[in-house]
C-alpha cells in the first residue's frame, strides 16, 4: 500500500507545473548588526549609504577614494545578485570611479578667482543619496505599520457576510483532500482492467462544464468519482489548472471543511 | 452597489423620524461597526441611522472613548476611509494562538522601498521608480501587484507611454492608514535624513 501512494506521487510530480515557489522574502538584518549577509541591500544606494556609515564619514564629504574602493571590494563579493541587479551595481561603481577621476583634476583656477562656487563632483550623487534615505526611511516606517497592522484583528467573519464565510482554500489544503481521497482509494480492492485515458485537457472541459452548471463543485466529490489513479492525478492537475487561471476561487467554508470550487 | 442600498434604507429610516438619545446612538453605530465586513464609513452609518453626519461622528468618537475609558481589548479604528472594530495589537500573541496563524511573510526591504517610492510619488513610472531607489525594481513592482498592493493607473504621456502605478484600497487596509494624508511627510523623512548624517 505504501509503495501505491509513492506511486502516486511520482506520477504527481511527472508534471510539471508552475506552483511559483515564492520564497519568503526576509527582511535585511538591522543595520547595526555586524554581521551583514552579501546581497542583504536593496540596491547600489543602499549599500553606498551602510559603507558610508561604516565609515563614519560625513555624506556631505564622502571620503571618494575610500568608499570607492570598499564599494568594489562589496560587490565582487556579490554572488547571488541576478543579472538586471548587477547591472545596477556595476553602473554605480562605474559613477564613482568617475567621481574619483574628476576629484583628481586641479580645479579650474579661474573659477576659483571670480568666487564661484566650486562645481563638487560628488554633489550629484549626494543628492541623489539623500532623496534615497528619505524614502529608505519612509519604507521603514511602512514596514512598521504593517507590523502593527498584523497584530491587529477584525471579528471572524459572520454567517450572514457575503460568500457565506468563507475562507480561501490554499493548494495545500487541496493536497490534503487530494490524499485523503487517494488513500480511501488505496482501501477499496479494484480491478483496473480497461485502459481508458482520459486526457487532462478532458478533464479540465469536464470540471469546467460541471462548475458553469452547478455554480460550484465539491472537489472531494469530483475525485471520489474517479476510477483510477491515473483518473485521480488527472482530475487533481485539472483543478489545479482551474484555480491557476483564476476562473474559479477555491473556497472553504470551515477549517478542514469541504472544499468547493466556485465560479469567480 | 453601495448606492441603491443605502438609498432604499434611507428612505426608510427618514421616514420613521429617528428620536434616539445619544446613548442609543452610539449603540447603534456600535453594532453597525461591528456587522460591517469592510470599514463601514460616516456617509453609508449616517444614510442607514437617518442621522447627521455629525453624529455619527460624535457617536463614533463617544464609543472609541469607551473602549479605551474601559481599556477593552478591542478599538475603534478609522481605516480605509472607515471605522472598524479591532483588536489591540498588544494581544497578538494570544489571538495568533487562538486563530492559530502566523504573521503572513513580510515584503522585502526591496518591495518595501519600491512601495514608498509608488506610495509618495504616484502615479509614478518604473523609469521615475530606478532613479530614485537606483536600481531594477520589477520583481518588487510584480510583487507588490501580485498582493494587490500597488494598481496600475493609466499610461503617462510620455515617450514611449509608460505605465503608472499607484497604490490601492489593499494597501490602506494592510498599512492601517485612514487615506493617502495620513502618511507622514516625506519632508519629515528628509529632517530626520539630514540631522542624522550631518556629523561635522
Amino acid at each position: 500500500m505504501v509503495k501505491d501512494i509513492s506511486k502516486v506521487t511520482e506520477e504527481l510530480e511527472q508534471f510539471s507545473f508552475d506552483f511559483h515557489t515564492e520564497k519568503p522574502e526576509i527582511v535585511a538584518a538591522g543595520r547595526d548588526e555586524l554581521r551583514v549577509r552579501i546581497g542583504d541591500f536593496a540596491g547600489p544606494l543602499d549599500l553606498l549609504l551602510y559603507l558610508i556609515k561604516q565609515e563614519q564619514a560625513n555624506i556631505f564629504d564622502i571620503p571618494i577614494a575610500k568608499i570607492t574602493a570598499k564599494y568594489l571590494e562589496t560587490i565582487q563579493l556579490m554572488k547571488r545578485l541576478d543579472i538586471a541587479v548587477a547591472a545596477d551595481f556595476l553602473v554605480m561603481a562605474a559613477t564613482l570611479i568617475e567621481i574619483k577621476s574628476k576629484m583628481l583634476l586641479p580645479r579650474d583656477p579661474k573659477a576659483e578667482d571670480e568666487d564661484i562656487e566650486f562645481d563638487d563632483p560628488r554633489r550629484e550623487l549626494v543628492d541623489r543619496l539623500l532623496e534615497y534615505e528619505k524614502f529608505k526611511t519612509a519604507a521603514g516606517m511602512l514596514h512598521e505599520r504593517t507590523t502593527i497592522e498584523q497584530a491587529t484583528f477584525t471579528r471572524g467573519a459572520l454567517e450572514t457576510d457575503e460568500n457565506n464565510s468563507e475562507v480561501d482554500a490554499t493548494v495545500f489544503d487541496l493536497l490534503t483532500v487530494f490524499q485523503k481521497i487517494v488513500a480511501r482509494h488505496l482501501e477499496e480492492v479494484k480491478m483496473e482492467i480497461e485502459r481508458e485515458e482520459i486526457s487532462l485537457a478532458d478533464m479540465i472541459r469536464t470540471l469546467e462544464g460541471r462548475i458553469v452548471e452547478f455554480g460550484e463543485v465539491n472537489l472531494s466529490g469530483f475525485f471520489e468519482e474517479m476510477r483510477s489513479h491515473r483518473e485521480l492525478v488527472t482530475a487533481f492537475i485539472a483543478a489545479l489548472e482551474i484555480v491557476r487561471s483564476e476562473a474559479v476561487r477555491l473556497v472553504q467554508n470551515k477549517t478542514f471543511g469541504e472544499i468547493l470550487l466556485r465560479r469567480a | 452597489m453601495e448606492d441603491p442600498v443605502s438609498e432604499n434604507v434611507e428612505s426608510a429610516a427618514v421616514a420613521k423620524a429617528p428620536a434616539r438619545t445619544p446613548g442609543e446612538l452610539v449603540a447603534l453605530v456600535e453594532a453597525l461597526i461591528f456587522v460591517s465586513e469592510e470599514p463601514i464609513g460616516t456617509k453609508l452609518l449616517a444614510d442607514i441611522l437617518g442621522e447627521e453626519k455629525g453624529a455619527i461622528q460624535a457617536a463614533v468618537e463617544q464609543l472609541s472613548a469607551e473602549y479605551v475609558e474601559r481599556s477593552s481589548g478591542l478599538q475603534i479604528r478609522e481605516i480605509a476611509g472607515g471605522y472598524q472594530i479591532a483588536t489591540r495589537p498588544e494581544f497578538h500573541e494570544e489571538i495568533r494562538a487562538f486563530l492559530k496563524t502566523r504573521p503572513s511573510a513580510k515584503l522585502s526591504l526591496a518591495s518595501l522601498e519600491t512601495l514608498a517610492v509608488i506610495a509618495y510619488k504616484q502615479p509614478v513610472t518604473v523609469p521615475e521608480i530606478l532613479d530614485i531607489r537606483g536600481v531594477q525594481s520589477a520583481t518588487s513592482i510584480k510583487t507588490l501587484l501580485d498582493k494587490r498592493l500597488i494598481v496600475a493607473k493609466g499610461r503617462k504621456e510620455a515617450v514611449g507611454r509608460p505605465m503608472q502605478y499607484g497604490t490601492s484600497k489593499e494597501f490602506l487596509l494592510q498599512f492601517g492608514l485612514k487615506d493617502l494624508s495620513e502618511l507622514p511627510s516625506i519632508e519629515d523623512f528628509e529632517d530626520l535624513v539630514s540631522s542624522g548624517s550631518e556629523l561635522a
